[in-house]
């Protein structure tokens, strides 16, 4: 230590004399390289204390992308990592697959809620922990998310199915009619987003079938859907997934789709396609997303904080306006923020304060929600359009 | 006597086991890769077609119900007959298209003009193949490329997407470029003289073509053609992203079934029925490939 000091307190030029030793530069070289040695994990390995904490989340496409979550990570030290599913069937195999408390967060579905719950994967929450008081009536206590007087999840967003259209082939008049599908300028020109719930759903509202639910439905209403649904057959250019869906509606080769809405539509047109979604007079169906704590989570806490963030008018806006498919927001204090970031999206999306706007849809009972078969199987569902992409 | 019958001291024979051991030991590689990757995930996959879904979760067991469900529907029987027509159909134009490439490249052209011809056959492999058969989309939708060139001389627009039209281009883009280059080696290894002979004894170019060259290289077009096959029967990428998934293939109707209800044990029903498919396929062409003549 002495000879540290004596080394420190010396001039530097003076152990490059000429009468400084070997042995001396040798000792000098070795404390740098010891020093070194030393410094250089201190370097490369962050402290722990500044460590992100991560947060697993589960959910469909876009939630866990930068512009949705990195004010959240920036905030509160946190990085959050996504696995993300495609349809409720794959979500709940995919936790079924991972050891418990694997997922913090868990987006849903609102039908599938339900199903999460039997399944013991969510955890209850407290609704006074939210900003229920600020969501609009309708949602105040959206009974897909609640199993008795328990809370299971929070709804984030919501949107609309109907019928989206090229808006150089059809007017938004004759798309307010599902008949329109059947027209014979749409031959070969009409599309499936290839998932049987919405697309029978809506053709389902097409046969009447409005009360109580397009869903839920008698046997005979169940065989006049089939036969209406195999009808469209020679109509039908294609049955596509996103990607496909988005290409075939921004290239015109597919002019019209059923079962699917502004989600598609509403990223398709910021590409330029002249495109657009609109409800039926016969109504429209309606989906839902909402985050859920993972049952067994050991980051709750963190968990429902992200919650808070998400459903508060920063998060919102975010959400509204997500990349990678817009959403539209069930608080009250949602729309105030987009009204003041974003006027146009508000308006495009008809979330604003004065005249018709989305949820009046909702008052006036045009929407119906997305749900599984009440009165047959998924199964029997399932089969029956596998048969009608053969047919 | 005893000799010739190669007593376990004979040398011969103890060579011979030697040649075995010393065989053996160098297949062992490719003998444990396939019990590991092809034999056990299939004892696997057969399994679990007996096993059930409860919950979106698999279960263990053993009902044959996967099996009687698949088969009773008629859907599965149309897709499996498509899929074997789409594949045949495939097989059969990749094959015709590739030959008088591989023929004029083998025959016709210089050995360097050969080696380009070769690494531009090999390029394509390159680049993922979804991302190639998606930019067929540019060229084939109805505002597409083609479509566009045809308008100019007053024809179209024609559908060349989301149909079997689509489809095939997919196939032949996954194809074409192999069958040439397996087309290719065997022709080129065609012996001239016999070439040679058959047109000394008189026999017309044509004639040569069909009754020399090809039962010379006719492995070489029978592998190319089973590739063909093999991949446009499990190809999921073309038939969905080109053929619109209208109607579906066997691969489709995989993803339909495990994406609804998450039923893995009735997806590998399918899968089954399409490995054993082409291992029948597969074994009667190679047996074809390999039978002497008369």
């Amino acid at each position: 230590m002495t000879d540290i000091k004596k080394d420190k307190d010396r001039p530097i030029k003076q152990t490059t004399q000429p009468d400084a030793g070997r042995r001396k530069i040798l000792k000098g070289a070795g404390a740098v390289t010891a020093a070194s040695a030393l410094s250089v994990p201190m370097i490369l390995v962050p402290p722990r204390a500044n460590a992100a904490t991560e947060l697993n989340m589960i959910a469909w496409y876009g939630h866990g992308e930068p512009d949705m979550v990195e004010e959240f990570e920036a905030m509160h030290n946190v990085k959050i990592k996504a696995k993300y599913y495609a349809g409720g069937d794959n979500m709940l195999a995919l936790i079924s697959q991972s050891p418990p408390g694997t997922y913090d967060l868990i987006l849903s579905d609102g039908e599938f809620v339900k199903l999460l719950k039997e399944a013991g994967y969510i955890e209850a929450m407290d609704p006074n922990e939210y900003n229920m008081g600020d969501l609009f009536d309708e949602y105040a206590h959206f009974d897909a998310h609640w199993m008795g007087d328990a809370l299971y999840s929070v709804i984030v967003r919501f949107g609309y199915l109907g019928v989206s259209f090229n808006t150089e082939i059809i007017s938004h008049e004759e798309a307010s009619d599902y008949n329109i599908l059947w027209d014979s300028k749409l031959e070969g020109k009409v599309g499936h987003f290839d998932w049987h719930l919405p697309n029978l759903g809506c053709l389902s509202l097409r046969d009447g079938n409005d009360s109580p639910s397009p869903f839920d439905i008698n046997s005979s209403q169940w065989s006049k859907l089939q036969e209406t649904t195999l009808s469209l057959k020679p109509q039908v250019g294609g049955y596509f997934d996103y990607g496909g869906t988005f290409a075939s509606l921004k290239n015109g080769e597919i002019y019209a789709m059923c079962g699917i809405g502004d989600w598609i539509t509403g990223v398709v047109r910021k590409d330029g396609a002249p495109v657009d979604s609109v409800i039926p007079k016969q109504g429209g169906i309606q989906w839902t997303e909402s985050y859920s704590v993972g049952k067994g989570s050991k980051k709750q806490d963190l968990a429902k904080e992200f919650i808070r963030y998400i459903t508060s008018p920063k998060g919102q806006v975010r959400s509204i306006q997500m990349g990678a498919y817009p959403g539209m927001s069930p608080y009250k204090s949602g729309w105030t923020a987009i009204n003041e970031a974003n006027p146009e999206e508000a308006k495009r999306q008809r979330m604003t304060f004065d005249g018709p706007n989305c949820i009046d849809d909702l008052r006036e009972g045009r929407i119906h929600f997305r749900e599984t078969p009440v009165q047959q199987s998924l199964e029997d569902w399932n089969d029956f359009w596998s048969e009608y992409k053969n047919a | 006597m005893a000799r010739t019958q190669n007593s376990p001291s004979d040398p011969v024979t103890k060579q011979r086991r030697q040649v075995t051991l010393y065989g053996l030991t160098w297949s062992m590689p490719i003998v444990i890769w396939q019990l590991i990757f092809f034999v056990f995930p299939l004892i696997f996959l057969f399994l679990i077609s007996f096993w059930l879904v409860k919950n979106y979760r698999m279960v263990p067991g053993f009902d044959t119900i996967n099996w009687v469900k698949m088969f009773s529907k008629g859907y599965f029987w149309d897709a499996y007959w498509r899929t074997l027509g789409y594949a045949g159909v495939a097989t059969v134009v990749t094959s015709i298209l590739a030959f008088p490439c591989a023929f004029a490249l083998a025959f016709k052209v210089s050995p360097k003009v050969r080696r380009w011809a070769l690494f531009f056959l090999i390029v394509p492999f390159f680049t993922s193949y979804l991302v190639r058969a998606y930019s067929w989309q540019i060229f084939l939708n109805d505002n597409g490329i083609f479509n566009t060139l045809f308008a100019l001389i007053g024809l179209g627009p024609f559908q060349l997407l989301n149909n079997f039209f689509g489809t095939l281009v997919g196939y032949l883009t996954l194809c074409l470029p192999l069958v040439v280059v397996l087309q290719l080696t065997s022709l080129a290894n065609v012996d001239r003289t016999l070439i040679e002979a058959a047109h000394n004894l008189g026999c017309g170019r044509l004639r040569t073509v069909f009754q020399v060259i090809i039962p010379l290289a006719k492995i070489g077009i029978i592998l190319g053609a089973v590739f063909t096959f093999i991949l446009s029967f499990g190809d999921f990428v073309s038939p969905y992203y080109l053929g619109g998934s209208k109607p579906p293939t066997l691969s489709i109707l995989i993803i339909d079934t495990t994406k609804s209800g998450q039923q893995w044990p009735r997806a590998a029903v399918v899968a089954i029925v399409m490995i054993l498919t082409l291992l029948t396929i597969m074994f009667a062409s190679v047996a074809a490939a390999y039978r002497k003549r008369a």
